[in-house]
This record gives C-alpha cells, sequence and structure tokens, in this order.
C-alpha cells in the first residue's frame, strides 16, 4: 500500500500523524479571497514529478493522477512489482475518481481566450476525462490487465477495491491496482461549497468533527491512497508480503434522495458484507465510519451501526476528524489508515469528538487514540445519488 | 520585432516547455528530434506559437518546418504587423 495524504506522504509518516492526534486542516487564504462560505481544506503538498517522468508523459497528468502516481509508486515498491515483473504478467488497475474539475476549467479557459481548440493544448483531452488516474497509471506503469475507473461519489475508493477483490475472487486478475484520488484545488469543490455543506470553525483543527453535537459541516480533503490486491496463490508464488486479508464486500444503493441519506441503505451495505465475510458483528474489533461530519449523515450512519451492531458497543471512529472528507480517495485511504492502526495496535481517536448529540449517542466513539488490538475491521464509504459501500478486513500474520 | 529577437525568444519558451536545454537548439537542428515531439506534443508547440504570437499553423503547412531555421522563418512571414 501507499498514500499521499495530508497527515503524510509515506506509511510511517502516516502511522505517526494518526497516532498523535494530528489535524491536516488548514485556513486556506486563496479560498476565503476567492468567495468561499467555508476557507478550510486539507493540506496536501504537490509531488514534484518532473525528475520522475517526462514531460511528455507528465502532461496528461492532472493533480489527482499526479498524486495517485506517487501512492502507487510506493505501493508497488512496498508490494514488491518490480517493473520487470509487471512487464511478463497481467497487472490491472481499478480506481476511484470522480472529478476532474481544475483540469477541464483550465483547458476550456484556454480555448475561450484563443477562440481556438487547439489552445487547450494536447494534454488537456487525457486531463480531463475521468478516468484520467486509471489512463495515465495503466501506460506509467505497464498496467495490461483490466482498466477502469470507478466513479461512486465519495464510495469511488472503496467500490475500487471491491470490484478488485471480486475480479480476484471470481479468477478473472490475479493482481489488482486498487485505490481512489481526489483533487484538492479549490475549483474541485466549490459548487460543493455552494451548497453550503462545509464547516465553519474559527479554528481549522477543530472544525471536522464526525459525530460530536457540535459539527456543522465536512472539510475537503484530497490525495490518493494505492493498495495491490492480489490472489492468496500469487502472493504466495511471488513471496510477496501479505498485510491482510479483505473477506467481506456490500454494496447498496439507498434509491433515495440525492444527498440526504436515509438508514436503510447504508444497514443494509453492513449487513451483506459482513454476510459476504461469514463473520459475526463481535467479531469486528473497530469500524471506520464514513462520517463526515455533516448533521444528518453522521445521524444516519451512526444509526445504521447501531441497528446492525446491537448491543455490541464496537469501537467507532471517524478518520475523517484529522484528514476532512478525502471523497473519491477516501474509501481507500482509510483502508490504509485502518490497516496501520490494526498492524500497530491502536485505534486512533475521533478528535474532536467531545459530546455525542441525541441521535449519535447509540455508537461508542472513542474520542482518544487507545491502544487496542484487533485482527478484523469495518469500512464504511457513502455517497451523493445513494451508493453505498462497505468492505471487512483481516489481518494476515506472515 | 527583429529575427535576432525571435530566435532568442523563441528557444527560451521552447526550451522551458519541452525541457530541454536551450544550447541544444541550433538553426540547422530537426525541430521534432531536438524537443522530442511525438503527434501529441507538436500540438504544444502549435498551441504555444498560437499563444504567444497568434500564429496559427495549418496542420498541411507543419511539413514546412523541419529545422529551426524553417521555424524562424514561418513565424518571421506570419507575425501580425
Amino acid at each position: 500500500m501507499g498514500i499521499w495524504s495530508c497527515l503524510g506522504t509515506t506509511l510511517e509518516e502516516v502511522r505517526q500523524s494518526l497516532y498523535d492526534g494530528k489535524s491536516g486542516i488548514v485556513f486556506s487564504q486563496e479560498r476565503k479571497d476567492a468567495g468561499f462560505r467555508s476557507p478550510l481544506a486539507a493540506d496536501v503538498p504537490l509531488p514534484d514529478l518532473k525528475k520522475l517522468i517526462a514531460r511528455n508523459q507528465r502532461q496528461f497528468m492532472p493533480e489527482e493522477a499526479q498524486y495517485a502516481y506517487m501512492a502507487t509508486r510506493d505501493a508497488l515498491e512496498a508490494a514488491r512489482l518490480d517493473m520487470d515483473y509487471i512487464d511478463q504478467h497481467e497487472v490491472g488497475i481499478v480506481y476511484g475518481n470522480d472529478s476532474v474539475a481544475e483540469a477541464t476549467m483550465l483547458a476550456l479557459d484556454k480555448f475561450r481566450q484563443a477562440g481556438s481548440t487547439a489552445a487547450c493544448g494536447s494534454g488537456a483531452i487525457f486531463q480531463s476525462m475521468n478516468s484520467t488516474v486509471t489512463m495515465n497509471l495503466a501506460c506509467l506503469f505497464h498496467l495490461k490487465g483490466i482498466n477502469l475507473t470507478a466513479s461512486a461519489a465519495c464510495a469511488s475508493g472503496s467500490q475500487s477495491i471491491g470490484l478488485g477483490a471480486l475480479l480476484i475472487r471470481n479468477g478473472l486478475q490475479e493482481c489488482v491496482v486498487c485505490g481512489g484520488a481526489q483533487e484538492a484545488n479549490m475549483y474541485g469543490v466549490a459548487s460543493f461549497d455552494g451548497i453550503q455543506s462545509f464547516a465553519l470553525n474559527d479554528d481549522p483543527v477543530k472544525a471536522s468533527r464526525p459525530f460530536d453535537r457540535d459539527r456543522n459541516g465536512l472539510v475537503p480533503g484530497g490525495g490518493a491512497a494505492t493498495i495491490i490486491l492480489e490472489s492468496y496463490e500469487h502472493a504466495v508464488r511471488r513471496g510477496a508480503p501479505i498485510l491482510a486479508e479483505i473477506i467481506g464486500w456490500g454494496f447498496s444503493g439507498n434509491g433515495d434522495h440525492i444527498s440526504t441519506p436515509n438508514i436503510a441503505g447504508p444497514a443494509r451495505s453492513l449487513e451483506l458484507c459482513l454476510k459476504d465475510a461469514r463473520v459475526e458483528p463481535r467479531d469486528i474489533g473497530y469500524v471506520n465510519a464514513h462520517a463526515t461530519s455533516t448533521k444528518i449523515g453522521d445521524a444516519r450512519e451512526a444509526q445504521a451501526i447501531s441497528q446492525v451492531f446491537g448491543d455490541y458497543r464496537v469501537p467507532v471512529t471517524s478518520t475523517k476528524s484529522q484528514t476532512g472528507h478525502e471523497m473519491w480517495m477516501a474509501g481507500a485511504s482509510e483502508i490504509i489508515y485502518s490497516l496501520l492502526m490494526m498492524k500497530n495496535n491502536f485505534i486512533a481517536g475521533s478528535i474532536n469528538f467531545e459530546n455525542p448529540d441525541d441521535e449519535t449517542a447509540c455508537i461508542n466513539v472513542l474520542p482518544e487514540t487507545r491502544e487496542a488490538q484487533f485482527d478484523i475491521f469495518l469500512s464504511n464509504s457513502f455517497g451523493f445519488g445513494g451508493t453505498n459501500s462497505t468492505l471487512i478486513i483481516k489481518d494476515f500474520k506472515n | 520585432m527583429t529575427r535576432e529577437e525571435i530566435i532568442s525568444q523563441v528557444n527560451d519558451l521552447l526550451a522551458n516547455e519541452f525541457e530541454v536545454e536551450v544550447s541544444e537548439i541550433t538553426p540547422e537542428a530537426n525541430v521534432k528530434e531536438t524537443l522530442m515531439l511525438d503527434s501529441l506534443s507538436l500540438v504544444d508547440m502549435v498551441a504555444l506559437l498560437q499563444f504567444n504570437y497568434k500564429i496559427t499553423i495549418p496542420v498541411n503547412e507543419l511539413h514546412k518546418i523541419q529545422t529551426f531555421n524553417n521555424l524562424y522563418d514561418y513565424i518571421e512571414q506570419h507575425l501580425p504587423k
């Protein structure tokens, strides 16, 4: 696995940030000056790819593809998958992405300014397609298997992992690069700010407060997270360092309101995932919630978790309290955050969780980092349009 | 704009855009080879000239530009008066 996030750009940095309860959220003067209602954002560094990728390939890469390149480069290295091996074997990619706003805007601005389509430049078409991440990574890393972008709003990253696991489980692929990428520029989320979904708080660190009584909206984040999936046989055959096993994927649709979630849809996603994994709620040692810090979303998820887990008070946190909402990336990054916790025997506290409200008091939210040993966790991701995805991961001890 | 000014300015623009050393750009050098242009990045050169000099090079005239001298000639002849 590999990650490029506001909590760090190496697994060790991210592990430490999670453990320390560090926030990646900052005040953005750029957004305030531009007219954002909420001038808060995750602080995601832009990688310098000049020394890594030639200009003629780099020009096809918008910001999110650059993040995804860095995360995937590290993930492949950690998985000990080198280019020689990839050139001789079929490796696929299923990656979550659901916007290319800045790249599209910049290209069309040039077109309108010059009155000529040629002014867009040759990279524009490849930068401004939703599948830009998978098309770029497949070419850069010589991936010759499945090549597919999962666009499922804020469940994109999770759905990409579920789809990758399904392809492997059915024998259609042996190894698939999965993940999620999210542009972190302000243009990608300007219209989101416009519907007053973002948090208002004078202190950026206090703004993202999932499940807390005083939550008033989400903080947009970004970056990329990559996980290498492969069949057990494939991993053993090539001597791969196995981290964990995806034992369950559940998904559902609300078939309801476009932005207001319900309880039944997410609850069904959780139930189907538990059934697919063939485990009981009490087998789950930790739940990484989708909870984004919105009033209704967090309340409905808390009720869905409570409904499914019954009287078992499973420990729940939302790492979005530290990262903000990483949207198309979140379903993948939160698997990495949870894996880092599981592998290092702790649960990162949900920072800013001070008081529940009537609707979130039904679950056991941990406000502070706690030493904890667990070998199975569950991760939720829900998105606009009522798309729900849940993954259950089991530790693998070599 | 004098020819010397065109050469200096164009060389800087191309070196910066296509990430080559200015010293690699010589009057008789081949444009595509020096700048490592493929069919897509050739479009970027056309767009760069259009943006900076308001010169449109039609696709059917691109074959006329083989060397940098050809390119300077084309710009000199088509610069808006």
